[in-house]
């Protein structure tokens, strides 16, 4: 049995010999993979890209206190970004999946119109959810534009749900029995995780304090975007990846409030819009920074 | 010589529900074309849109074409010069009179087009005019759209390429076979196409392939769901089905729930027995031949097995707190930023229930319509709002009125859609439509061209449904407050409903709600008396001597008032008209019709309205008023459309 992380290193070392750049996850906390300035940003502008990552993705209101054999505060996502997108696309993800022992001979493949969308970050494209025997076990998504920006080239962005994955390798029905390494359990690994993060965002996180917090990061990107020049000469130095990190905790302070009930639907739409303002004034001071180099 | 096209698409999967509007275009698109041929045949699997035709010219017809040379009169050289031009001599000229006097001309004869140009013209852009909901670009900004990225492309005349290019994929004589099971490349010819493709697990025919689904699912009885079969079709390339089971202790979970999860989110059929009753077992459709190992059913049979436990969680958790307990929740829930919460759509549903005549019952029905929103099943399974909350308070031990009219209140959904099944449910489902519309209405909120956010129109549509179909017979236009443009909404909802759902003429329908259409349930029954007038021998004619007499008064700037005096009537047909009316005044029309007729016919033939004497003259104006109010209540028959 291929363990939890065989299964990553087969798939990270495929990508890789497929000439994509391995990175580590980002250090700020996202809902999925594609929030990282891997993702997010270098789709922007003409330069070609190919990155894979693993990013723990947090979804406060996914938590089950690990109780729930399917669902999880925080998964694991291999992102992969392939910028432009290769004609054999849709062959070399099928490979993948036979890299890690899938025979595909053997098993039911349907590609299912699901197209993706990301209100916070003025981002959305066209795919499919990629159906294995009726499992749901990738997002298949070629972006179309991103922080409200059409894209120069369009990018092929592959999202595994690992953990799914896994379980369907391992025949678990319970994530937490995957084996995460040889004896090593993924519930001994992330239990306590889900338990305390479930208490925390569900009970315990305190309400003003995250609307506090929430203000500062938004005031703190909102100050340094507006002190962005695009005529400076030293615009390259300007810090705009910092200022992106501040909307990345925007977004997860947002996500919380929202997952511990503090958030009306009315107040959704704006909060939303708020965060959207910045990630789009990131995407566009970014984009503006590469025209300094071509 | 006939040759056969051979036209194909290929292309990474298509969403199902978009590719038969996008063969019928192609079709029409191939037909603007207007390059003879016998016979078209339209195909599609998720990765490809083909069209086959045959008996295709070579070439085009020549045709000839007339150009006008110098004048008759016109010096030597000239007409030498013409005749040079078109490579002949003077001699081969003709003569033609035209208006501007006498001119040389030739016929010049113009060779027909090679086929093959033609096509290799006018494919690319028929390519990128096939119309999809949604498109996007994928060789880099600016670049050709289409519903997914194009792959291979095969133009085929006869056994010679069609070549362009488009997208960086020039048409060639290859297609592609299944993913999985066929050759990525294999050349084929336009007689050979579709037995190649068979070698390589696609079958072609969307019908070929949902007969393979229906046999393959001949020895179980699956619950008939011709949308899913048709997504199921239009989702593979080599359909076969397969059935999996599961734990029968999930059937304790309410039916609807556990064919929600399967059918919704698996796109699996479920099972049933004789009885109609589910059994633990789906089908489901691979896109590959066979599952000899039974990887995919146990695969199958997991996911469902996960989802169910979800459900189930789900159930058995909101089980804790009863739908009554919830209605405080619904004041955090947004109905619509200006409209308030749910809980005050929830109190305007009541009080709209009881306008409505509702009992006790119904407005507690109402009053926990939308309990269910804050449940988490409804948040997992959303398309089952109102049925969620009819079942827990089944489950709660509320009456049967309550819960199935919480059960049906969102219903009709469609135009084929079942309206509730009782009168408790009707007026709920009543009052939560017309609340919405009035409150979208009031706010500014109306639809537009093919922008309907709030599902406005279905929800219109379903108010005039319950109230005809329910036989409610409340005066609609008081309960729309005499908002103007939601009357003219509804008047429009109204038209449409008897038009093209129920088939009454158009003009029958102006005729009768003319006469007023606030009582829906009375507007359908003069359409139905009207029905059965028409193709009386005295209707139309009847209807046709209406509209003279509509005319006449409106003319005479006749508004009514006053009675008649008998001793201004004349002997004859006047007398005899008013005689016949007084004596049938107040009977249906049906059983007068044929006595009136002839007396108002007689009465035009033989009286002038306008008679020179005033008092006769506004005696005469108030008879035919007279009529015309008498037999309008049911319809304003100048309304109708007659052949005279």
């Amino acid at each position: 049995m291929q363990s939890f992380q065989e299964i990553i290193f087969k798939l990270k070392q495929y990508w890789a010999d497929r000439g994509a750049i391995i990175q580590e996850p980002y250090d700020v906390e996202v809902g999925a993979g594609t929030m990282c300035p891997e993702t997010f940003l270098r789709v922007l502008g003409p330069q070609p890209y190919r990155v894979a990552y693993v990013q723990p993705s947090r979804r406060p209101a996914d938590g089950r206190y690990g109780d729930n054999p399917n669902r999880l505060y925080k998964h694991s996502q291999l992102q992969v970004i392939l910028k432009p997108s290769p004609d054999d696309i849709m062959e070399q993800y099928l490979a993948s999946l036979e890299a890690i022992g899938i025979d595909l001979r053997q098993h039911d493949i349907k590609f299912e119109e699901d197209n993706w969308e990301s209100p916070t970050l003025g981002a959305w494209g066209i795919g499919w959810q990629v159906m294995l025997d009726g499992l749901e076990v990738t997002q298949f998504t070629y972006f179309q534009q991103c922080g409200g920006i059409d894209l120069d080239l369009v990018p092929a962005e592959l999202t595994y749900g690992l953990e799914r994955l896994v379980a369907f390798l391992q025949v678990k029905d319970s994530v937490y029995d995957i084996e995460w390494a040889k004896g090593v359990s993924y519930g001994e690994i992330r239990h306590r995780e889900e338990l305390q993060y479930s208490v925390y965002n569900f009970e315990m996180a305190n309400i003003p304090t995250l609307w506090k917090l929430f203000g500062l990061h938004e005031g703190e990107a909102a100050r340094l975007l507006a002190a962005y020049d695009p005529k400076s000469p030293d615009k390259r130095r300007f810090p705009v990846l910092p200022a992106y990190d501040h909307v990345l905790k925007c977004s997860n302070l947002f996500n919380t409030l929202d997952s511990r009930g503090a958030i009306s639907v009315t107040e959704r739409v704006g909060v939303i819009q708020r965060v959207r303002k910045l990630a789009v004034g990131v995407a566009q001071a970014w984009v503006d920074q590469q025209e300094v180099a071509a | 010589m006939s040759l056969p096209f051979l036209f194909e698409i290929g292309v990474e999967e298509i969403p199902d529900w978009m590719i038969p509007d996008a063969l019928e275009n192609l079709h029409v698109l191939f037909e603007k074309l207007e390059i003879p041929h016998e016979s078209v045949t339209l195909d599609a699997t998720p990765r490809r849109l083909v069209l086959r035709a045959e008996g295709l010219p070579a070439r085009q017809a020549d045709s000839q074409e007339r150009v006008l040379g110098p004048a008759k009169s016109a010096p030597p050289q000239a007409v030498e010069g013409f005749a040079r031009k078109q490579g002949v001599k003077s001699e081969d000229l003709t003569t033609e009179a035209t208006p501007k006097g006498e001119y040389y001309s030739f016929i010049r004869k113009v060779p027909g087009r090679l086929t093959k140009d033609i096509l290799a013209e006018a494919l690319p852009a028929i390519i990128l005019q096939i119309y999809f909901p949604k498109t996007m670009y994928w060789t880099g900004k600016g670049g050709p759209r289409f519903i997914r990225p194009i792959r291979w492309i095969v133009a085929m005349l006869g056994d010679q390429i069609v070549p362009f290019e488009l997208a960086g994929v020039r048409s060639g004589a290859l297609t592609s076979g299944h993913r999985r099971l066929g050759a990525r490349e294999i050349a084929v010819t336009p007689t050979d196409f579709e037995q190649r493709l068979r070698d390589h697990y696609v079958i072609l025919s969307a019908e070929e392939r949902r007969e393979k689904i229906r046999n393959g699912l001949a020895g179980i009885r699956v619950k008939s769901d011709p949308a899913l079969l048709e997504t199921l079709v239009y989702l593979t390339e080599y359909p076969t089905p397969i059935v999996g089971s599961f734990d029968p202790q999930f059937l304790e979970l309410p039916e609807e729930v556990l064919v929600t999860v399967m059918r919704h989110h698996q796109k699996y059929f479920s099972v049933e027995d004789a009885q109609g009753k589910l059994t633990p077992q789906f089908a489901t459709v691979m896109n590959i031949d066979a599952d000899p190992e039974g990887f995919v059913r146990r695969g199958n049979e997991r996911v469902l097995r996960a989802r169910f436990n979800d459900a189930r969680f789900f159930w058995e958790t909101d089980q804790k707190k009863k739908l009554a307990d919830r209605l405080p929740d619904l004041a955090h829930v947004t109905f619509q930023a200006k409209l308030g919460s749910y809980r005050d759509k929830t109190k305007r549903m009541m009080a709209l229930v009881r306008e409505l005549g509702g009992k006790p019952l119904a407005v507690r029905a109402a009053r926990l319509s939308k309990c269910d929103l804050s449940t988490e099943l409804v948040k997992e399974f959303t398309e089952l709002q109102g049925v969620v909350g009819g079942l827990y308070a089944r489950a709660q031990g509320e009456r049967p009125e309550v819960w199935q009219a919480i059960y049906d209140h969102y219903q009709p959904e469609s135009m084929e859609d079942a309206i509730p099944r009782h009168l408790a449910g009707r007026q709920v489902s009543l009052a939560d439509k017309l609340d919405t519309l009035r409150g979208c209405f009031s706010v500014g909120l109306i639809p537009t061209g093919s922008r309907d956010p709030f599902g406005l129109r279905r929800a219109a549509q379903g108010v005039v449904r319950i109230l005809v179909e329910g036989k409610i017979a409340v005066p609609l236009l008081d309960l729309l407050e005499d908002e103007r443009q939601l009357v003219a909404f509804f008047e429009d909802r109204v038209k449409f409903y008897f038009k093209d759902h129920r088939g009454f003429k158009y003009d029958e329908v102006n005729a009768a709600m003319a006469a007023g259409w606030s009582n829906l349930v009375d507007l359908e029954a003069r359409l139905m008396r009207i029905r059965t007038l028409r193709p009386t021998p005295d209707f139309e004619p009847l209807a046709a001597s209406f509209k003279r007499i509509r005319n006449i008064l409106i003319q005479a700037g006749f508004t009514g008032g006053g009675a008649v005096v008998e001793s201004l009537l004349e002997p004859g047909p006047e007398l005899e008209l008013h005689e016949e009316f007084t004596r049938i005044a107040g009977q249906p029309i049906e059983s007068v019709i044929s006595k009136l007729r002839p007396k108002v016919d007689l009465f035009f033939d033989k009286v002038l309205v306008n008679a020179p004497d005033a008092a006769v003259r506004q005696n005469r104006l108030t008879l035919l008023h007279t009529l015309l109010a008498e037999f309008s209540t049911m319809a304003d028959f100048s309304e109708i459309v007659t052949n005279s």
